[in-house]
């Protein structure tokens, strides 16, 4: 019976006098203050590091409530992301609106593409709809550049968008701006997220990965379910996708290719499979990671990707963020002796 | 009509590469139900074992037999390596690990090999008497190598101990265990044989797509496509669905929607067999106890 | 007569339960030994424990005098040790003869094409059947084939779990017949796990009684057999 007193001894609630739940919401806090500071200390290069960052840390929250809380594998969200960027570059190359109001739309139509994919995908289990993503992940870029639709997506050139500037008085340049831009699209997006998880939503989202069939029997319709939830994961990195395309000014079919997709898997990796904030660390790790391996060689980038896949599926299959939370859980039992 | 004839005919010879890289991913499956999404990728590194022995001027048919062997060994290190600690691990789990696996072999021919795409030669000379009008020399003989591998692959497991013993470890590893089969060695000469297999489609693919790390991406969808039409349970199956595959590709490619999209009909074909038929043509339909 | 297998204290469990607590048993060279006892008492887990499959066992197996506990299933296996498992353990897929070949699959020795006219003596409906998918036999067919194919190994020991599971009374009387007939004519000692306490007590020399993973009470089968709290808790009479 040791076993049982083992694991129903209360978890650290404390540490240092403070509770945890003090600590969280302090270090959310900093980390709030520190993202509003960095874009004037650093060259508008950083920047635009850090502004992909943000991006990523969208795109993989979204594919985390898909494959992390909700346990549909996704290969293929570099799709979506696809999706998203090219309907911002398309609307303001076609049309007047204003690139703000771009971003809503690549989220609705990215949510509508999202839960077209999840309606079939409702049918295949885990192995399955990771084979079916993948292939969406391959066949992307060759869709992209697809002659019939040339006319708006220019082919393989691709479209070259312009940077937005800060409205008039608003002392920032296009750089800091695009970044509080990303920022303000940022928070939010995470409470949304955050909310839906942690409720009633979430937890039926997890109680389907879990068990769908035990889900059913309580009354949620898993169907519906599954769908809306690639409908949200599709959203999410589709906003992410209009956001990239405004920072990178430019979007072609061969910046969405499969490898888009797994870095997204290497990010959902790193930070943590189903964790919220664990994405932040995944989103740096391929910002920065291969920037750095660049040096080495080209393909440097991509062996440390692999190596890290699977080196954290054997050594540390909760990711960066599981792993701080268990360092947590230890300095916090530490605290109390 | 000649046209569609030729169509049909040469979509046989690269239905054979997509049967090879079926049966490859299915001799996988069967014994872990694991799909190896990096076996496009080993085949693409041992066409580059080949390329570097035919550089340093091996004989043709040399280079190709070394790089069988070279490709088993592979296989067989990989199973025991990499695979066996994540076994029985969460299907997620598994994916991420072939997904590493597939960036890894990706970017290590990258370092190793560069980029630059470069040719591939073809064992079976242009000229050669058996060339038409229809098929051409390597069409010719890729059908005749694919077919000989499909052969000697069905001799193995029908007729030799060591195929039964595979069959049986595959289908039921506890009773394999109880007849003194050593399950995870078997496990791993499957591993060793579908890298052999695919060793052989990227060989034979290589002069036509010519070789790059990137080279088997689209052949790999394909055969994910061939696998499931005919059925991933069933290794005759996926070689047939193979050969559908590829004359359906040639077929919708001169008729119906251009070269262009070749991927996305690759992508519908996946999508469709799964939704509609997920046995496939020739496989079984299994019913999962709750 | 000695033991040609041993347990020591044998200690078994799934995960963190425990299922034996310290098995001390001895099957006689060339007898039958059954062990008896009720639903989830642990009967098939001691089977497993002895062969080092699909459970965690810890004490001491020791097969004709030397140690095997530790060792791969395979390797038992190889000692001459033949496990038919409950539920039969059917390669459904393969053919019967397929079924019988894997059975024989360590043997290198010249003996194994006489063998199968061996078993099908035995059992002339597998015969019948020689060339059918092992999957469509009857439920007592795959009884006799996860029989023949231990045989095929040339087993010194033969452990049966639950050979009656599920199968029509004449069926039963069939195959314990024909285990008697193995038993005397191939020199292969026996240990069965049975529910069915009367037949298995009418066939085996040695009986054990197993209560929630430990023995309570072991002897000659007859002996056993007329005890008072056996006769009304597993004989009903």
């Amino acid at each position: 019976m040791a076993i049982i007193s083992e694991t129903t001894r209360p978890v650290a609630a404390s540490f240092a006098g403070l509770p945890l739940r003090t600590w969280q919401t302090l270090g959310v806090a900093l980390v709030f203050i520190v993202a509003c500071v960095l874009p004037f200390t650093t060259s508008s290069y950083h920047l635009f590091q850090l502004t992909m960052v943000l991006v990523y840390a969208i795109a993989l929250l979204g594919l985390n409530i898909l494959t992390g809380f909700n346990g549909q594998v996704s290969l293929g969200h570099g799709a979506f992301y696809a999706i998203g960027a090219y309907t911002t570059a398309i609307l303001l190359d076609n049309t007047a609106i204003p690139y703000w109001a771009t971003l809503p739309i690549a989220g609705i139509v990215c949510l509508g593409a999202g839960f077209l994919f999840g309606l079939p995908a409702l049918r295949l289990e885990g192995l399955y709809l990771a084979l079916a993503t993948f292939a969406l992940a391959v066949a992307t870029p060759q869709l992209l550049k697809f002659r019939g639709f040339e006319k708006w997506t220019g082919g393989v050139q691709g479209i070259v968008i312009d940077k937005p500037s800060p409205p008039a008085g608003v002392p920032l340049d296009s750089d800091q701006w695009l970044y509080f831009v990303c920022l303000a699209v940022t928070v939010p997006m995470f409470l949304i997220g955050w909310n839906l998880l942690r409720g009633r939503t979430g937890r039926a989202i997890v109680a389907i990965r879990d068990h769908p069939i035990a889900a059913a029997s309580m009354g949620i319709d898993t169907a519906m379910y599954k769908s809306l939830t690639f409908g949200v994961s599709a959203m999410y990195t589709g906003i992410a996708g209009a956001l990239g395309a405004l920072a990178a000014q430019f979007v072609s079919p061969d910046s969405f290719s499969v490898f888009l997709s797994i870095s997204l898997i290497v990010g959902l990796v790193v930070g943590g499979i189903a964790s919220i904030f664990g994405v932040l660390f995944g989103a740096a790790f391929i910002v920065f990671i291969p920037n750095i391996a660049d040096q080495i060689s080209k393909a440097a980038p991509w062996a440390i990707y692999g190596i890290f896949l699977i080196g954290f599926m054997y050594v540390l299959p909760t990711g960066v963020a599981g792993g701080v939370k268990r360092l947590g859980s230890l300095l916090g039992r530490m605290g109390k002796r | 009509m000649q046209v569609f004839w030729h169509q049909v005919l040469s979509g046989l010879a690269t239905g054979g590469i997509y049967a090879s890289i079926a049966l490859a991913l299915v001799m996988i499956y069967q014994a872990t139900h694991h799909i190896n999404f990096a076996q496009g990728e080993l085949a693409m590194f041992s066409t580059y074992i080949a390329w570097m022995m035919l550089d340093a001027g091996f004989p043709y048919w040399a280079a190709f037999f070394l790089t069988l062997v070279f490709s088993f060994i592979a296989g067989v290190l990989i199973e025991r390596i990499v695979v066996r600690p994540v076994e029985n691990a969460p299907v997620l789990t598994v994916v991420i690990v072939f997904v590493g696996l597939l960036v890894i072999t990706n970017s290590l021919a990258g370092w190793i090999f560069s980029y630059t795409i470069k040719s591939f030669p073809s064992p079976f000379p242009s000229n050669a008497w058996y060339a038409s009008s229809y098929l051409s020399a390597h069409e010719i003989g890729m059908i005749a190598v694919t077919f000989g591998v499909l052969l000697l692959v069905f001799l193995f497991f029908r007729f030799t101990p060591l195929g039964l013993a595979m069959r049986g470890a595959a289908q039921n590893p506890v009773s394999s265990r109880l007849v003194g089969i050593r399950v995870g060695w078997m496990l791993a000469l499957g591993w060793g044989l579908a890298g052999t297999v695919g060793a052989v489609a990227g060989m034979m693919a290589a002069p036509i797509v010519y070789l790059d790390p990137n080279m088997m991406s689209g052949i790999l969808l394909y055969g994910f496509a061939a696998a499931l039409l005919g059925g991933i349970d069933n290794p005759w199956g996926a070689a047939a669905g193979g050969f559908i595959v590829g004359v359906l590709e040639n077929l919708a490619g001169a008729y119906v929607v251009g070269t262009e999209i070749k991927l996305t009909v690759a992508l519908v074909l996946i999508v469709g067999v799964l939704v509609v038929r997920p046995s496939g043509l020739f496989g079984r339909v299994l019913v999962t106890r709750v | 007569m000695s033991a040609i297998l041993e347990t020591r204290g044998l200690r078994a469990a799934y995960g963190p339960t425990k299922v034996l607590h310290g098995i001390d048993l001895a099957v006689e060279q060339g007898g039958i030994t059954t062990l008896l006892g009720a639903n989830g008492a642990g009967k098939t887990t001691t089977l497993r424990a002895i062969c080092n499959m699909m459970v965690r066992a810890t004490g001491e197996v020791l097969f004709a005098g030397a140690r095997i506990d530790g060792k791969a299933t395979e390797d038992i296996v190889r000692l001459g040790i033949a496990h038919v498992p409950d539920g039969r353990g059917t390669f459904s897929m393969l053919t019967v003869e397929e079924n019988l070949r894997l059975g024989a699959y360590t043997r290198r020795d010249r003996g194994v094409a006489a063998d199968y006219d061996r078993v099908y003596g035995y059992f002339p409906r597998l015969a019948e059947r020689r060339k059918q998918q092992a999957g469509t036999l009857s439920g007592g067919e795959q009884q006799m084939l996860a029989i023949s194919r231990a045989l095929m190994l040339r087993p010194k020991l033969l452990l049966l779990d639950e050979p009656s599971f599920g199968l029509a009374p004449i069926i039963v009387q069939e195959i314990f017949r024909i285990l008697r007939a193995i038993n005397q004519q191939e020199q292969v000692s026996v240990l069965l796990v049975e529910q069915n306490a009367s037949m298995a007590l009418a066939l085996a020399d040695h009986a054990y009684l197993l209560e929630t993973g430990e023995i309570v009470i072991g002897g000659p089968a007859a002996v056993i057999g007329s005890d008072e709290s056996v006769r009304r808790a597993y004989l009903g009479y």
